[in-house]
């Protein structure tokens, strides 16, 4: 860590700590401060023209305050030391507002976190990367996919971006932690012109906490262009009910939906149609997700989670039977249980329930092994829309992809939705690859749902 | 809270951060040093609040307040963009000076003295609602929640809430116009759970606009009957069944269905998207791009709907454009950046989240304007399809031209008849094909109450839609049911 880094979270510390004993004060029972610092530094390029540059800094504070078992939840970015009082003074008359509820307080004391482990998610030089050096990198990957193929006509450009930050929480039980984090990423997206004047577009991307972790610009063009190309000519497929192969890329979001029908708000709230399923088969023996919080230089790495607590790997689903949901202190109260270390939190609202990086385990059949398997299906490698209803699972969402005859990729398909009820799916799965993708927080390896329907033409 | 009774922005005249002609244009003078052709300066203070209701009882109330300037140069078709949360001239100037970097040549043209600009009222409201005694917005929680809860002893969970945010925004560009608006926007939201032998389904219903908070008191749709609403539609959706999949007539409820516009169409007529040849309708205008019952506009003017502007982000005025005239392509939604490119006027759709933001094409208030036919007779003219009524929300891919929405409460047609209630589906088109099987337009135009947010490039910006009952001939349904 560099020294400016500290000082800025020994700052924030500050910062928090004070505004927390500011609120007891003005007579807050307990309080919790949540206090950001980011800068950022996005650089656009399009057709090897700088196209945008998004540089800047800045800084806000969260506050949760408690007066007889009532809550405010507030935020502010400005934090100058007059304002900021009245600001504090100002939260703990609008907790008065609310109505008392037991389940709403701060974690124990003894629950807290007393070690924060080191879990290297901050690289000092990707605040060095540079506007210039932001732009070229971008100018790279673009150039990359133009060059890769005459058919590649246009481009959408290639994206750097980088961010550094800080956080700390303080809470009146005792608590006063901060880490620092780094992000860099870049994207390209190239397009092809198609018959019929449609376009086809595509994009692939790299990102990760440390910069000599990046790929290098020039594959990530490639793929992108490669992805593209291979849309030329999609079309609709015929409405059938047959295997599904989702991509990693596609699949992140089915093992994003399971986070939302496992986790204790959804719980309470019954809005899962897990609810009372803990201990029983919900997916396929293949199937187990993990979220882990833990892993060093991880994406969705936290050292303690936004209450403070120490966060700990949970097995959601373990060889096919839900084994727990995701809580923060709030609804672990409301169903009687203890938080999983859980709590997401951002500085402009209350905490709840969050994935850090959440995995569906890789298997040990190679990807062709599993598109071996299919007949007929449909390969795909991107959904579209919000077709999913937690409270029944009813899933239908828009695609695309790859139609499959006999294990082989054929023509590009597009236009066409997928739909099961979501425990069919995932019961359904009947073949995961070990191709596990862990660049993103949501990550999952090539999986296969043994039906599904797609309605096409 | 009761003790503030007005709202001010501190960048406003008198507030403690007065910021008048001369500094600003000390500022657009800084930021165009490095040799850029126009800047801009965005000033803005919003102000919000939520009120949450959970198990009948008000379980939080929150509040935050932001305030900031955003600095945009542009050189040629390059921006740069920078911000500062502080108003302190020193970190306003280097904020300036940091989007001023894009350009590279030194020696810029000068801004123009800047003059104040009168804007539009298209949302008056006596006091904004931010300023009214909480007390007043936990009572329609209250009466939303007793109202969805008596509907029916099967509603087994209710949760309710209220967002309400009053922003002040200052724009100041280098070509001399400085421009002030005052903008509210409130919104409430009640969600029902039914739950019968062990099966349960849930239903919402909400509504807003800028408006003040008698908006949910005063009309016959106020706080009560959108709590019967959410449990109507929750009731309505236990005896759903499984929905067919493939290509169906579909008949799209007037209001809400303004969704599919705005998806399949709307998007794609973003002009940034066609300056940039990545759009599906870039090059063409004056084509024939829709059925020739269909007449797209986007208005920027509806009195106190969710997606309308005095002025938009950049500083030109909000007004109606017609994007589709009988079916022809006659126009584009502008920024100044794509304007400039296409040597047009900007058409007032220079939009942005806040002032971390940068602004581009977007649109306000999208409608289908009416056309000649009676709501009972389109659906009568349905051998076997589906009658969507509610959304949850839809995408578009702009380059395919595909879309997708999804459905809430939507039922089977048969023989000309409304029957079967169907569970949650999403349907599937490419925008161009679906518009141009538009065969029967209702005469019963609605604007969606106010609900909407539409999001791009990771910018969310509030926006209305409106249309009358529509027919399509045929669009991929994609349920579970192969027949």
């Amino acid at each position: 860590m560099t020294k400016r880094t500290q000082d800025t979270l020994a700052e924030l510390e500050d910062v928090a700590q004070r505004a927390a004993e500011l609120a007891k004060h003005r007579g807050a029972d307990d309080a919790e401060v949540l206090v950001r610092d980011g800068a950022e530094l996005t650089a656009k390029v399009r057709l090897g023209e700088p196209e945008q540059l998004h540089e800047a800094g800045s800084r806000a504070l969260g506050l949760r305050v408690f007066v007889d078992k009532r809550a405010s939840v507030t935020y502010t970015s400005d934090l100058r030391p007059e304002p900021l009082e009245a600001f504090v003074g100002e939260a703990v008359e609008l907790a008065s507002l609310s109505e008392p509820d037991e389940f709403n307080t701060l974690p124990a004391r003894d629950e807290l976190a007393t070690q924060v482990p080191d879990l290297d998610l901050y690289d000092p030089s990707v605040a060095e990367i540079s506007a210039e050096d932001a732009l070229e990198r971008a100018k790279l990957g673009e150039r990359a996919a133009l060059d890769f193929d005459p058919r590649v006509t246009n481009s959408d450009g290639g994206t750097f971006s980088r961010i550094t930050g800080a956080m700390a929480l303080a809470t009146t039980a005792g608590f006063c932690r901060g880490y620092p984090g780094t992000f860099a990423g870049l994207t390209v997206e190239p397009i092809c012109d198609d018959e019929d004047g449609k376009k086809r577009n595509g994009h692939w991307w790299t990102a990760s906490r440390f910069v000599s972790q990046l790929d290098p610009a020039t594959s990530v063009g490639e793929e992108a262009a490669r992805r593209t190309v291979a849309q030329l000519g999609a079309r609709k497929a015929e409405t059938a009910e047959v295997p599904v192969v989702f991509d990693p890329e596609a699949g992140r979001s089915i093992v994003g939906t399971v986070f939302g029908v496992a986790n204790g708000g959804a719980f309470y709230r019954k809005s899962s149609y897990l609810v009372d399923r803990e201990g029983t088969p919900v997916a396929s023996p293949l199937v187990t997700i993990e979220d882990d919080p833990l892993i060093v230089r991880g994406p969705g790495s936290r050292p303690f989670d936004g209450e403070g607590l120490p966060t700990r790997k949970n097995r959601l689903v373990g060889a096919g039977v839900l084994e727990t949901v995701l809580c923060d202190t709030y609804s672990a109260r409301k169903l009687g249980r203890k938080s999983t270390g859980s709590a997401s939190r951002g500085v402009g609202g209350s905490p709840g329930p969050g994935a850090s990086n959440l995995i569906m385990r890789p298997g040990e059949r190679s990807r062709e092994d599993v598109l071996a398997g299919v007949g007929s299906g449909l390969y795909v490698t991107s959904m579209m829309g919000f077709g999913f209803n937690p409270v029944t699972g009813d899933f239908s969402r828009g695609a695309s992809g790859f139609w499959i005859e006999n294990g082989e990729l054929t023509y590009p398909v597009t236009e066409v939705t997928i739909s099961a009820n979501f425990d069919d799916l995932l019961k359904r799965i009947d073949a995961v690859a070990s191709d596990l993708d862990m660049r993103s927080s949501t990550a999952c390896p090539t999986f296969r749902v043994s039906h599904m329907t797609v309605a096409g033409t | 809270m009761e003790k503030e009774a007005t709202f001010r922005a501190p960048f406003s005249p008198g507030g403690e951060a007065a910021i008048d002609s001369q500094l600003a244009t000390r500022l657009l003078a800084i930021a165009l040093d490095s040799g850029g052709d126009y800047a801009d300066l965005y000033f803005e203070y919003r102000m919000s609040a939520d009120y949450v209701l959970e198990d009948e009882r008000i379980k939080q109330v929150g509040r935050g307040v932001s305030l900031g300037l955003g600095v945009r140069v542009t050189a040629g078709d390059a921006t740069g963009y920078a911000y500062s949360e502080d108003l302190e001239f020193d970190r306003m100037a280097k904020a300036a000076r940091t989007a001023g970097q894009i350009a590279r040549s030194g020696g810029g043209a000068a801004p123009v003295p800047v003059e104040p600009v009168t804007v539009g009222d298209v949302y008056p409201v006596g006091t904004p609602s931010i300023v009214v005694p909480p007390d007043e917005k936990l009572a329609l929680l209250r009466s939303a929640d007793e109202a969805a809860r008596k509907a029916d002893p099967q509603i087994v969970k209710v949760e309710a809430s209220l967002a309400e945010q009053l922003r002040e925004i200052l724009v100041v560009t280098s070509d001399g116009r400085m421009s002030r608006d005052q903008l509210p926007l409130i919104r409430m939201g009640v969600r029902a759970v039914a739950e019968r032998d062990g099966k349960r389904q849930s239903g919402s219903s909400g509504g807003g606009g800028r408006y003040g908070l008698s908006y949910f008191t005063e009309r016959e749709r106020d706080a009560a009957w959108h709590g019967r609403e959410a449990s109507r539609i929750a009731i309505a959706m236990l005896d759903a069944r499984d929905a067919p999949a493939g290509e169906l007539e579909v008949v799209l409820g007037a209001g809400d269905s303004g969704i599919l516009l705005h998806e399949a169409i709307g998007h794609g007529l973003e002009a940034d998207f066609n300056r940039k040849e990545t759009s599906n309708y870039s090059g063409q205008i004056g084509n024939r791009v829709a059925s020739e019952l269909c007449t797209v506009v986007d208005d920027g003017t509806v009195q106190h709907s969710r997606g309308s502007i005095n002025v938009d982000d950049e500083g030109s005025p909000g007004r109606e454009n017609v994007l589709i005239e009988d079916g022809v392509l006659v126009g584009y939604m502008h920024d100044r950046l794509s304007a400039k490119h296409f040597g047009v006027e900007p058409s007032g759709n220079g939009r942005r989240q806040s002032f971390r933001h940068m602004p581009m094409p977007r649109m306000t208030n999208t409608s289908l304007r009416p056309g000649p036919h009676a709501p009972d007779e389109i659906v009568r003219s349905v051998k076997r399809g589906i009658y969507a009524g509610r959304f949850s929300g839809g995408q578009v891919n702009i380059s395919n031209g595909d879309f997708v929405f999804s459905l809430t409460e939507s039922y089977l047609i048969e023989d000309g008849k409304i029957t079967a209630p169907l569970k949650g589906v999403n349907l599937i088109g490419n925008g161009p094909d679906v518009l141009r099987k538009v065969s029967m337009l209702g005469n019963d135009y609605e604007l969606s109450d106010g609900i909407w947010t539409c999001g791009k490039e990771g910018q969310s910006v509030p926006v209305g839609v409106g249309t009358p009952t529509v027919k399509i001939d045929g669009i991929t349904v994609g349920g579970t049911q192969t027949s």
